[in-house]
């Protein structure tokens, strides 16, 4: 059927003015960082740098995306508007009058409120799966790499047999209904969410095990944000109900947390190997400091630069997992606005419609080139140094 | 060099018990038989009919019996039929299960595909061999570009080149094979109409430029840009070597320089990176085969997942598994090879 639409220029202009929250605040974090830019050391940074400069607008953009998406989104995410199935970018909804800016689906819904909404999930699950990776490989990898010897020949071992599946391979086992129905999810979260509590009591019990005053709060704050995620994630029973995972998101989470913590793994072992030959880590021995000690707070901050870089990149990578899993129609609702979904709803249909498919490839391609270029600037400025 | 050798393949194989038992515990799950008997028989048959054709069949035997009985260290037992007393097969399509004896992946019997309705062997012999020939064609476009490309940056390094081609490799190595075949498929099918967005004609008529040249570079362009980059920091680090500045101030040409004397330096942790490219490769090929409806051995994975078909899947990932480590270790001989300053131990 024939729309009246809004022309290429009309719709550039829709887009611009829709995103109205994100410049805004921008324009706040860019003016903020370029004034104190001398003080905000390694961030401070990158705006010296046209990569780093880039990749965090783009990156930000994305944040401030999810953050405001409900402010952005001029539909909801499931709203159906009967009429404008397959409509193209600029139609106009001949009742209301309003306007899909980047067209309608196959199912009628705004394929423009969709990719906004589509933010939230790779925002969330992303970040937070890559650092539950990261503390997981660090717990593993710091031991490995510190004793060498047996510890070492079976964490690698391990590591490498989870390395050895395709990924795709993993979460097809991994992500299944059937899965779900068991306990599996909640007792691989059980075994995740362990090595963030544990990671916390040993740094502060190596630091200020001689001065309780301060070791005894910080123990207690551990243990209450720890009992706390548990109970939202792994028995789902969060008293305050701000933490609640369904449970296929659960399973999502864990699986890539599973995937991705054996890349971490080795190279924080591999980092661990080189920095345990250092000079102030002999020393540090000659004192009589006890090995976790020496791990986290002489080693560990001296590794930071290269897992920076490595936590940029793995978000990224982790973005692009999160896409595998929603092209394969693993985990995911098939009505999930999420890009990897939206992408396998409209590939199969580019015969006929060509702009479903535009919106969440090119908004999950900038989303990783911006983490990408960050990393690549955070790398250069680590090489400077 | 003989002992390192042995020892990895002792390690491999220990791999492959490990992994596989995992596998097996992961398809053996109780939904996944219960769909499976479901699959068989029919939706609307009661849990008692679904529990006997469990039973029958030998699903409710000891998990450790059952996956020597699939390795083949323990030997099977025929299934007599209750109603004629004869020995009959799990499946109607699939000759097996006769007589008592020992049949299992070692014996080269993987069993039956549920899915395709023949068995795992005959189903996945083609499929391995339609995977074989799209992964020539992918390492045919990439190494060739990919090596090019990254001598060609690292030659000169920080020259205009350099960064262009760095900037490339980065956008390529932010597009995941989904992200390519779609704007590929929109760009050259959709709006130029010079190839076909579906391999489908590819299976039964053979290939031809029209219908595999969107797969192949599909493939290729994520890989590119990873070994290009790889490629370029190796070739940067050799030019830098005093071995180059002597051949440079002995009078040698820049040309001569690099392809005489820079270049099999440079492409030795190329070679490696490559070998360890193939596990993101498979997960490629499935995405790929998927998108281009092109029947090779990620079609059949993801066919026989999505459809949990056990025997099939478990065949499919001791075949992944065997291939990444394998490729692993060729990776590792390799550059103990290429590289006389390496000594295996």
């Amino acid at each position: 059927m024939q729309y009246e639409t809004i022309g290429a220029f009309g719709i550039l202009i829709g887009i611009v003015v829709r995103f109205w929250p994100v410049w805004i605040a921008l324009a706040i974090v860019v003016t903020f960082s370029l004034t104190f830019r001398k003080r905000l050391g390694l961030y401070g940074q990158l705006y010296g740098n046209r990569a780093g400069i880039a990749g965090l607008i783009l990156c930000l953009f994305w944040l401030f995306t999810a953050v405001f998406a409900s402010m952005i989104a001029p539909f909801e995410p499931l709203q159906q508007i009967a009429i404008m199935k397959d409509a193209p970018p600029g139609a106009l909804d001949p009742d209301t009058g309003a306007v899909f800016l980047l067209g309608g689906d196959r199912l009628a819904r705004d394929v423009f409120s969709r990719m906004v909404f589509g933010s939230q999930i790779v925002l969330v699950i992303a970040p937070a799966a890559t650092l539950f990776a990261l503390i997981v490989g660090t717990m593993l990898g710091l031991p490995a790499g510190y004793h060498g010897g047996r510890i070492d020949n079976i964490l690698s071992f391990l590591a490498n047999l989870v390395l050895a599946f395709p990924v795709i391979l993993l979460f097809y086992l991994l992500v299944t209904p059937g899965v779900r129905e068991t306990s599996i999810p909640q007792w691989l979260a059980g075994f995740f969410l362990i090595f963030p509590v544990i990671f916390f009591c040993t740094l502060f019990w190596t630091r200020y095990s001689s001065r309780p005053g301060l070791l005894a709060p910080l123990l207690a704050i551990t243990f209450l944000l720890g009992g706390w995620l548990y109970a939202g994630l792994v028995f789902r029973a969060d008293p305050l109900g701000l933490i609640s995972l369904a449970p296929n998101e659960l399973n999502i989470f864990v699986a890539v947390v599973f995937a991705s913590s054996p890349g971490v793994f080795r190279i924080v072992r591999g980092l661990t190997m080189e920095i345990r030959t250092r000079d102030y880590v002999a020393a540090a021995q000659t004192r009589g400091e006890r090995p976790w000690y020496i791990m986290l707070w002489e080693i560990l901050p001296n590794a930071r630069g290269p897992l920076i870089v490595d936590a940029c990149l793995r978000v990224g990578y982790t973005t692009i997992l999160l896409g595998t899993l929603g092209y394969f129609g693993l985990g995911l609702t098939p009505e999930s606005p999420d890009w990897g979904t939206a992408i396998k709803e409209s590939s199969r249909l580019l015969r006929a419609h060509v702009h479903p498919a535009l919106p969440p490839v090119v908004a999950l391609m900038s989303f990783v080139l911006g983490l990408n270029l960050l990393a690549d600037a955070l790398r250069e400025q680590a090489l400077k140094d | 060099m003989a002992g390192f050798i042995i020892r990895r393949l002792g390690t491999m194989a220990l791999a492959m018990l490990c992994l596989s038992l995992a596998v097996f515990y992961l398809v053996d799950l109780e939904p996944n038989l219960k769909r499976l008997a479901i699959s068989q028989l029919n939706m609307r048959s009661s849990t008692e009919e679904l529990e006997s054709w469990l039973q029958r069949n030998g699903y409710r035997q000891n998990f450790f019996v059952r996956y020597g009985q699939w390795l083949g260290v323990i030997p099977e037992q025929p299934r007599p039929d209750p109603a004629t007393g004869k020995a009959m097969p799990r499946f109607s399509f699939c000759p097996e299960g006769g007589q008592a004896g020992y049949s299992g992946v070692l014996q080269g019997d993987f069993g039956c595909s549920t899915k395709f309705k023949v068995p795992v062997i005959r189903k996945l012999v083609p499929a391995l061999k339609a995977t074989g020939i799209l992964m020539f064609w992918v390492m045919a476009v990439m190494v060739p570009a990919s090596l090019f490309l990254g001598v060609l940056a690292g030659m000169r390094e920080g020259s205009r080149t350099d960064r262009t081609l760095s900037a490339a490799s980065i956008t390529t190595a932010a597009t995941p094979e989904y992200i390519s075949g779609v704007l590929f498929t929109v760009v050259f099918a959709s709006w130029l109409g010079w190839l076909n967005g579906s391999a489908a004609s590819a299976t039964n008529q053979g290939i031809s430029f029209y219908n595999f040249t969107l797969p192949v570079i599909t493939m290729a362009l994520y890989g590119t840009g990873y070994i290009a980059r790889m490629t370029r920091a190796s070739m940067a680090e050799v030019m830098t070597q005093q071995y180059i500045r002597t051949a440079r101030l002995k009078g040698l040409s820049f040309g001569a320089v690099v392809v005489r004397h820079a270049l099999r330096n440079a492409l030795i942790t190329p070679f490696t990176v490559i070998m360890l490219q193939f596990p993101w490769l498979l997960t490629g090929v499935a995405v790929v085969e998927v998108m281009f409806r092109y029947q090779g051995f990620g079609f059949t994975l993801v066919e026989a997942a999505a459809n949990n078909d056990i025997d099939l899947l478990l065949a499919c990932s001791l075949i992944s598994v065997f291939v990444v480590l394998s490729t692993q270790l060729v990776s590792d001989l390799g550059y103990a090879l290429l590289n006389p300053r390496i000594r295996v131990q």
